[in-house]
């Protein structure tokens, strides 16, 4: 018994079968916890969606125009599609490493419900990149000219839009978690779903900048963090199952 | 009723029922596209503002309708695969995913070919058209991940689940994109939705879609009947169907399966 506990990484509630499971919540709580743990150990890899994120933004004055009126026409779009991809970018680790060394076995095996434990896996992937994306917009935004009001509702769009992301994205990491080459797969699995994300976002902010009212829009996007939330982590339990059955 | 939703369960059995159809749906769905596509081509009046050049739309029309159904049927498929597990639903998606792919190519096309004399551009970013290639971006999507993956049982539910995210998407990403659109420019005119169409346009039009959906029935079943055999490829009847008069490479004292 002593060599099997040695085989779960630390911090994964190790279960006695004899005694009571910890609640659900007491089990995504510690999940959870673990995760952002073993980001915050390693540092680079929290860093660099961030500094993706803030290269591809330099791009695009670089290479398309550095004029101030284009920049801030074009800016939301490009801190948009630059969070979009530096989010794609970070999915292919959201799985890997538990499948690889086996910790996702053990979580399928868990008395509770996967898909809940793919939802706490979500929302720690969210805290540590699409959260400091958002964080990091403001200074972006302002790089490119944008004025306060539009950054204050860009920064609203994609707190509400990257949770959408992280949550759409684990169906795709999911279900390419078994394979060699992942990553450009998921990009394209992922990359058509996540549209409507970007258009709503995008959207919002562009009726803001005409000086509409975008409360309608926000709620809008609030109905689809509501929708992926339910229905993500389902989809994306049931492929990781696939996943793991197929290895 | 219900014995017909077992007896789908037999590869055998499917394909030998697949094959007294085929040569119906392929011979109406011909009759009725081709006839469809002559009178609409030939016949049918000319448009008051678009003259001859709107008569694409009896291809159009049709590969666009066809192109959106399959993706429904392959989620009606996608469910059956994940919930009864039925191995002929997942040679279903399997089979039509490409066949998807192509007509959804082929109404992109035929509309820049439209757009061209009709709008003076070959692509504009409308509501229907950016749809559409999100569309074809899925079917491709779907083909990618059925083909990465080595294990076959493993493909068809992965697959399964990937085409069900996709079809909760799609009323999603219509609606963005028309609402994206009509943020920027005003709507561009749509000869599908008059509702004064002329039953002489009409009529044809109609034609042809019922002919284009036998004519997929036919290629469904075509590629479907193909997939079932390369699966079954070592089973006895496949062997009899591939040699016959007994040259059978499984040697076998039963019976020769009969009927096929």
């Amino acid at each position: 018994m002593g060599k099997q506990e040695s085989v779960v990484p630390a911090g994964l509630p190790i279960l006695d079968p004899v005694a009571e499971s910890p609640g659900v919540l007491r089990a995504m709580l510690a999940l959870l916890r673990r995760d952002l743990r073993l980001s915050i150990r390693q540092k680079q890899d929290l860093l660099n969606p961030l500094l993706f994120f803030a290269m591809v933004v330099a791009l695009f004055p670089l290479g398309v125009s550095p004029e101030a009126s284009f920049l801030r026409e074009a800016g939301t779009g490009i801190l948009w599609v630059g969070a979009l991809l530096a989010t794609l970018l970070s999915l292919d680790h959201l799985f890997r490493f538990d499948f690889e060394d086996g910790t996702l076995e053990q979580m399928a095996l868990q008395p509770q419900p996967l898909f809940l434990l793919v939802l706490a896996k979500t929302l720690a992937h969210w805290l540590v990149t699409g959260l400091p994306l958002v964080l990091l917009t403001p200074v972006l935004g302002l790089m490119l000219y944008l004025d306060g009001n539009s950054v204050a509702v860009l920064c609203l769009t994609l707190l509400i839009g990257t949770p959408v992301l992280s949550l759409i994205g684990s169906v795709g990491a999911a279900l390419t978690v078994g394979l060699r080459a992942g990553g450009v797969l998921l990009s394209l699995l992922i990359i058509p779903l996540y549209i409507p994300v970007l258009i709503f976002g995008t959207g919002t902010v562009m009726a803001a900048g005409d000086g509409a009212d975008v409360s309608g829009h926000l709620a809008l996007m609030a109905a689809m963090l509501v929708l992926a939330l339910v229905l993500a982590p389902f989809a994306a339990a049931a492929a990781l199952k696939i996943s793991l059955s197929a290895s | 009723m219900w014995q017909f939703f077992h007896k789908l369960g037999s590869p055998k059995w499917f394909y030998g029922i697949a094959g007294r159809f085929m040569p119906w749906l392929l011979g109406i769905g011909l009759l009725l596209a081709l006839s469809g596509i002559v009178w609409g081509l030939g016949f049918a009046p000319k448009d008051y503002l678009q003259g001859n050049s709107y008569r694409i739309i009896f291809i159009h029309v049709p590969t666009a309708f066809l192109a959106q159904s399959v993706y429904l049927m392959m989620a009606v498929a996608g469910v059956v695969t994940l919930v009864w597990k039925m191995k002929l639903a997942d040679v279903f998606v399997k089979a039509v995913a490409p066949v998807g792919a192509a007509l959804t190519f082929l109404a992109l096309f035929t509309g820049a070919v439209w757009g061209q004399p009709t709008w003076g551009t070959w692509w504009i970013w409308d509501a229907r058209l950016t749809s559409m290639l999100i569309l074809l971006f899925l079917y491709l999507g779907v083909m990618a991940l059925g083909s990465a993956i080595a294990d076959e049982k493993s493909a068809a539910r992965a697959v399964a689940v990937l085409v069900l995210v996709g079809v909760v998407n799609i009323p999603i990403i219509k609606y963005s994109v028309n609402w994206w659109n009509t943020l920027h420019q005003p709507a561009t005119f749509k000869l599908t939705e008059k509702p004064t169409m002329p039953p002489e346009m009409w009529v044809p039009l109609l034609l042809v879609v019922v002919g284009l959906y036998l004519w997929f029935g036919w290629i469904a079943l075509y590629r479907m009947q193909t997939e079932v055999l390369r699966r079954e490829r070592r089973s006895r009847w496949v062997q009899d169907l591939m040699h016959p008069g007994g040259r059978s490479d499984v040697s076998s004292g039963g019976a020769r399966a009969d009927g096929v």
